[in-house]
């Protein structure tokens, strides 16, 4: 394999993780206030279908970038509202959310287009452009590291940076502020921060909002930039492998980022088969790149590459008093 | 909170759930345009209204009547298998290698085998979750979400490069011998006097040997297996030690294994049956419908499974007749499509909705009609 073919591995690594980081750290916020969250998949449907559909009729990506969050936080209300204020059971919540979504996207937006549940492709205005970063032309002949940020780092839609840029953001958050603080302790131990006077009910609607608002960023970045339109179940099931790189990471946002952009990189790789063949030495199929994520997930669960403790409150509802 | 009566808890909870999400769904399809009323008249005819349609409907209600006993069985014991969908290939891929491979005298003896496999190859796929949740204490949920994506992978490998026949393009197994067939609804004597075609004058259709003419439906003799699974499930779980000691596990743990149940047997025999369960699905839809393994066999109908078990609020009997609502929803969802402009992932949206209102905003229900009871007491008391 060249340097010429690595980078670009490299470069649909981060075009293909961008998604998975941006659904996982949403996970991440829901999960880490004790909201288990298997609906990531729908939200970003719902938001791939809807900015996708605004940005088709408007041609604006940033109202369509702005209706795939609202699409995204409603199906994260209706979530928040079963599992905190109904207090039932959030993985069957999920579940009927992923299918919710995966039905109503295809009805509207056949009944908005009647193109087979499709958006019309979009182009121009109507979609995020790759960005090309400051110098990436002049530093184009410094040997090595000019190609890799003219190839790799440079040239990704907006959306891909701000996924970047919110690892650092939640760790901040999560490690640094008072708001993160609660959060990781209305996960562990919610009647602690009941004690202390604080809205375990608050704090819970805020993380699934945030949920919510990334679920639509990464739903978005679907519809008007990796792709040119919204598809019937274009998410493919990026939305669980978001959930195994959210368990792989261990709850952790710079892990995250690693096991996002490794996942990243076998959907790269499942992408390219002569590239395995080149450096294998023999054929692997592409149905067992595919399946690598969820392997390494379960390997995870069960505890063979590091235990992976979810937060100890996750899943339970709160109830104040018995 | 105030507890309901028992009739309600079973009746009213789950009709004003499917009620609630009949609504919603209404009231989608009024916001794309369409008449909800117009909708359920085509769903009636398409499912329910001919002999034919009931075929269908009952052939999905055999899938779903699997898929949701697997569910019940595992929700028994406290485990929430959403893993019925890789169980459910895996069973087709276990039929599809007993009927490809092996030498069978009659179909009766093919069945049995069959089976027998399909059984194997579901619990087979359920073992390995199970084992990591009761050894390593992985969540059940997630590992059996990755199965059924590792299942898929599994599958897409195995019709593309192994049991693809030489020349053929399609991602699929070679077709059954002919004599493995099973019997349908129109094949079976007696039966098969639904299903007879009439002609416009009224008269019933004949064909060249003056033999009456049939619809062909793909309802077939798995699904008396179906009901007979549901009694042995009743069997099990009501009327048996082990069925005692998987409930007690389901409703608290802690107390059983005091009571000195084994939580490994518990989550290792729940979670096989489970699988077992959901892979003898494939037996309606791989050796009783296609005839070979497809891709994608189980279409859906192991996610189908959890919405069934919910609404039959885990109750074999409320399973089947869950399972029999589903298969009008399918069947009458398909006939939406051939017939409207309404696309067939309605009956997605639905589904989502029943699973919704029955299984996660249960207690907003129940809170509704304690409400309900406690005015209507009031009155009474007055």
């Amino acid at each position: 394999m060249d340097y010429a073919t690595l980078l670009q591995i490299l470069d649909s690594t981060i075009r293909l993780g961008t998604p998975l980081l941006l659904a996982c750290l949403a996970g991440l916020y829901s999960e880490r206030a004790g909201i288990f969250d298997i609906g990531l998949e729908g939200k970003m449907l719902a938001a791939a279908m809807a900015s996708g559909a605004v940005a088709a009729i408007t041609g604006n990506v940033w109202l369509g970038l702005l209706a795939g969050i609202a699409a995204s936080m409603i199906f994260a209300l209706i979530h928040g509202l079963a599992s905190i204020t109904f207090r039932g059971n959030q993985l069957i919540s999920g579940v009927a959310l992923n299918f919710v979504a995966s039905g109503i996207t295809v009805l509207i937006a056949q009944s908005l287009f009647g193109q087979g549940g499709r958006t019309p492709p979009l182009e121009g205005a109507a979609r995020f452009n790759p960005i090309t970063l400051p110098f990436a032309d002049s530093l184009q002949a410094v040997p090595i590291l000019g190609p890799l940020y003219a190839e790799v780092i440079s040239g990704h839609p907006i959306l891909a940076y701000i996924a970047f840029l919110a690892v650092p953001l939640t760790w901040w958050l999560l490690y640094r502020t008072r708001f993160g603080l609660r959060l990781r302790a209305v996960g562990e131990n919610p009647a602690a921060v009941d004690t202390a006077g604080i809205s375990v009910t608050g704090l819970r609607y805020a993380a699934v909002a945030i949920t919510g608002l990334l679920c639509g960023i990464a739903g978005a970045y679907m519809a008007t930039a990796l792709q040119a339109g919204f598809g019937r179940e274009m998410t493919a099931g990026r939305g669980y492998i978001a959930l195994a790189a959210l368990i792989f990471a261990k709850w952790r946002p710079w892990q995250a980022l690693m096991a996002t952009m490794l996942f990243g990189l076998f959907q790269a790789l499942a992408l390219r088969p002569d590239v395995i063949e080149g450096v294998a030495g023999f054929k692997i199929p592409s149905a067992a790149l595919d399946a690598l994520p969820y392997v390494l997930t379960v390997l995870a669960l069960a505890g063979f590459v590091g235990k992976a403790i979810p937060p100890r409150a996750g899943g339970e509802p709160y109830v104040k008093e018995r | 909170m105030a507890k309901l009566p028992r009739w309600a808890d079973l009746v009213l909870v789950p009709l004003i759930s499917l009620i609630l999400a009949a609504l919603v769904s209404a009231a989608v399809l009024l916001a794309i345009g369409q008449s909800p009323m117009q909708a359920l008249s085509v769903m009636f005819d398409g499912a329910l209204g001919s002999a034919s349609g009931w075929g269908y409907t009952l052939y999905y209600a055999t899938s779903f009547i699997f898929t949701g006993l697997g569910v019940t069985i595992a929700f028994h014991a406290g485990l929430f298998n959403i893993g019925g969908e890789g169980q459910a290939q895996l069973g087709g891929l276990g039929v599809a290698l007993c009927c490809l491979f092996l030498p069978w005298p009659h179909w009766t003896v093919a069945l049995v085998g069959a089976s027998l496999a399909a059984a194997l190859f579901g619990a087979a796929w359920a073992a390995i979750p199970a084992w990591l949740q009761a050894k390593r204490g992985s969540h059940i949920v997630i590992t059996t979400i990755m199965f059924n994506y590792i299942a898929a992978a599994l599958l897409i490998y195995i019709l593309g490069e192994v049991l693809r026949p030489v020349g053929s393009m399609d991602p699929a197994s070679a077709r059954f011998p002919a004599d493995l067939g099973l019997p349908h609804f129109h094949e079976m004597p007696i039966l098969r006097d639904l299903f007879v075609k009439y002609g416009p004058d009224g008269a019933v259709k004949l064909n060249a040997q003056g033999l009456p003419v049939y619809s062909r439906v793909p309802a077939n003799i798995t699904f008396f297996l179906s009901l007979v699974a549901a009694f042995g499930v009743w069997l099990l779980l009501w009327h048996t030690r082990l069925g005692y000691e998987m409930r007690a596990f389901g409703k608290q743990e802690k107390a059983a294994r005091y009571a000195g149940i084994s939580a490994f047997k518990i989550i290792m025999v729940a979670m096989l049956l489970s699988g077992a369960l959901s892979g003898l699905m494939a037996i309606n839809n791989v050796m009783g419908q296609a005839e070979r393994l497809l891709q994608n066999s189980a279409e859906g109908a192991g996610f189908i499974g959890i919405a069934v078990a919910l609404m039959g609020r885990n109750h074999p009997l409320g399973v089947v007749l869950a399972a029999i609502l589903f298969g009008f929803l399918y069947q009458g969802g398909a006939a939406l499509g051939l017939n409207t402009t309404i696309p067939i992932e309605l009956r997605t949206v639905v589904q989502g909705l029943v699973i919704l209102f029955t299984g996660a905003l249960n207690y907003m229900v129940t809170m509704m009609l304690a409400w309900i009871f406690s005015v209507g007491r009031a009155r009474g008391a007055n």
